[in-house]
């Protein structure tokens, strides 16, 4: 690991002021960056432990919950209002990683690890994500787990996280100081960036930015988070899907869906929810939006079979949680 | 170097390190004590399991430094003298090892584990409540892995203290 300063910072104006150094990172749980380092994938010269900065708390607010980003993953998951008002989130966290790991890993962290491309790990292969320039050997070469939306010609890594694509699905906002004074509060799905020909950047946060907080608004009535992995625990997603809508009526109203495993970002399926918005379920109506959103969907060779894994795995999500809805009724 | 205060089994420790020691690398290389082991030093395999503040975590994925004020249980400090904690004692009942190598994190896991239960902290293959059955053990030690394959037997031993704790 490489030489750097070490500081624990008191309060939010301290950490992005410290962040302001060279080359400078933020330290939460650390358990994909310490990982990186020893790696010596990440080089930060500094890093600023925000670790025990008074965000540990998870508030309730008139509609929802105010979510400190230093409440470790297995506290989130744990916590009682998110397990009655937003199983998907809770059910995310705990698909993701093992207990040891969800109870170091932060809630603002979670959204910020890196991809788990193999490529990008070996640091003897070509990664733009790595060394911007240097080529993508996962192009051509053994790519069994990465995107089939959004890639570019530079860069087919997955974004990793269980929780993002939860918070995407439940439309949940993450609040940020920024280095230069001010906050602004970046919706979930505008937090991640596809990797166009600068793959080397995975979200939108500007040096020395900070998520403070993570605003779940008012909870769906219904929620699902489905993965599929290659192993029943400690894995990551091959696919995942996240779901949430309230159905007025009989009719899909607010429905929000997000994949995992697939992209760059978590992925929000904005056609799918588009045809099926205002909609009756019905098996074709679940084909046609899954068709809809998969229309460009493109595999590398290894992760075609992604393709048709993700259809089945949209209508057989809708149709589950509308037939448990029928049975109700 | 940057100065660390904290507590392992029990005893204050005040100490120099540089930042870039893990927890791991510290109690093995500057407190000597080598109960918690090096297995993948990745975060993959759980060999290096210790519990801080009363919760279980990878010590090879913590910076030492990070832990100042800190609560350490290792290995070493789940006896009490000679005599066996219940979870190592049916360890042993079950022949939940071969080689023992994965044993002090699965041990310390386990400890925790226990406490996770107690306070009805779920996981991802809980329903509505927790049950004490093999599914629910074996995915909440995911993380802990055993080249020997003993996991029957690791499983039976965690149930056995888990049920009698209830």
């Amino acid at each position: 690991m490489r030489p750097f300063s070490y500081s624990r910072v008191a309060d939010d104006k301290a950490a992005v002021a410290a962040a302001g150094a060279q080359n400078a990172k933020f330290l939460g749980g650390g358990t994909n960056l310490v990982d990186l380092m020893k790696h010596e994938i990440e080089r930060p010269e500094t890093l600023v432990d925000v670790s025990r900065l008074p965000h540990e708390e998870i508030e309730q607010t008139e509609s929802g919950l105010r979510i400190g980003a230093a409440v470790t993953n297995s506290a989130l998951a744990a916590d009682a209002v998110v397990r009655e008002k937003y199983p998907l989130l809770s059910t995310a966290l705990l698909s993701g990683a093992t207990q040891q790991l969800r109870n170091r890993a932060t809630t603002g962290g979670n959204f910020l690890q890196r991809t788990r491309c193999q490529y990008f790990y070996d640091t003897q292969r070509a990664c733009n994500k790595r060394e911007p320039g240097s080529g993508c050997d996962a192009i051509g070469g053994l790519n069994r787990f990465h995107a089939i939306l959004g890639a570019s010609e530079n860069c087919i890594a997955v974004h990793p996280s269980d929780m993002a694509v939860a918070m995407v699905a439940l439309g949940a906002d993450a609040e940020t100081v920024l280095p230069q004074g001010g906050v602004r509060t970046i919706p979930a799905d505008a937090l991640h960036r596809l990797p166009g020909d600068t793959p080397h950047i995975d979200h939108q946060l500007a040096q020395g930015e900070l998520i403070t907080h993570v605003v779940l608004h008012k909870a769906p009535q219904y929620q699902m988070y489905r993965k599929v992995r290659d192993r029943s625990s400690y894995a990551f997603a091959v696919v995942s899907i996240g779901i949430a809508f309230d159905l007025l009526e009989g009719h899909f109203m607010k429905i929000r869906i997000a994949f995992g495993g697939v992209a760059h970002k978590p992925w929000r399926a904005a056609r799918a929810e588009e045809v099926l918005e205002g909609k009756a379920p019905s098996r074709a109506l679940f084909e046609e939006a899954a068709d809809a959103e998969l229309a460009e969907a493109k595999g590398q060779g290894d992760n075609d079979f992604k393709i048709p894994l993700m259809r089945r795995l949209i209508v057989a999500s809708l149709t589950e949680m509308t037939s448990a809805q029928e049975k109700a009724a | 170097m940057h100065p660390l205060r904290l507590t392992v089994n029990g005893k204050p420790h005040d100490l120099e390190i540089d930042p870039r020691v893990s927890l791991l690398d510290l109690l093995r290389e500057n407190l000597s004590m080598t109960g918690s082991k090096k297995g993948c030093d990745h975060g993959q395999c759980g060999a290096c399991t210790v519990i801080v503040n009363g919760r279980r975590i990878n010590s090879c994925l913590s910076l030492a430094v990070t832990h100042e004020g800190d609560d350490v249980t290792t290995i070493e400090g789940t006896a009490d003298g000679e005599a066996l904690s219940p979870l190592q004692a049916a360890f042993v009942k079950h022949d939940a090892f071969q080689c023992g190598y994965c044993t002090p994190g699965q041990i310390c896991s386990a400890t925790a584990l226990l406490d996770e239960l107690k306070r009805g902290e779920p996981s991802v293959v809980t329903k509505e409540k927790v049950e004490l059955v093999d599914e629910e053990i074996r995915e909440r030690m995911s993380g802990n892995l055993c080249r020997c394959g003993a996991y029957n037997n690791i499983v039976d031993a965690i149930l056995e203290v888990a049920e009698a704790r209830t």
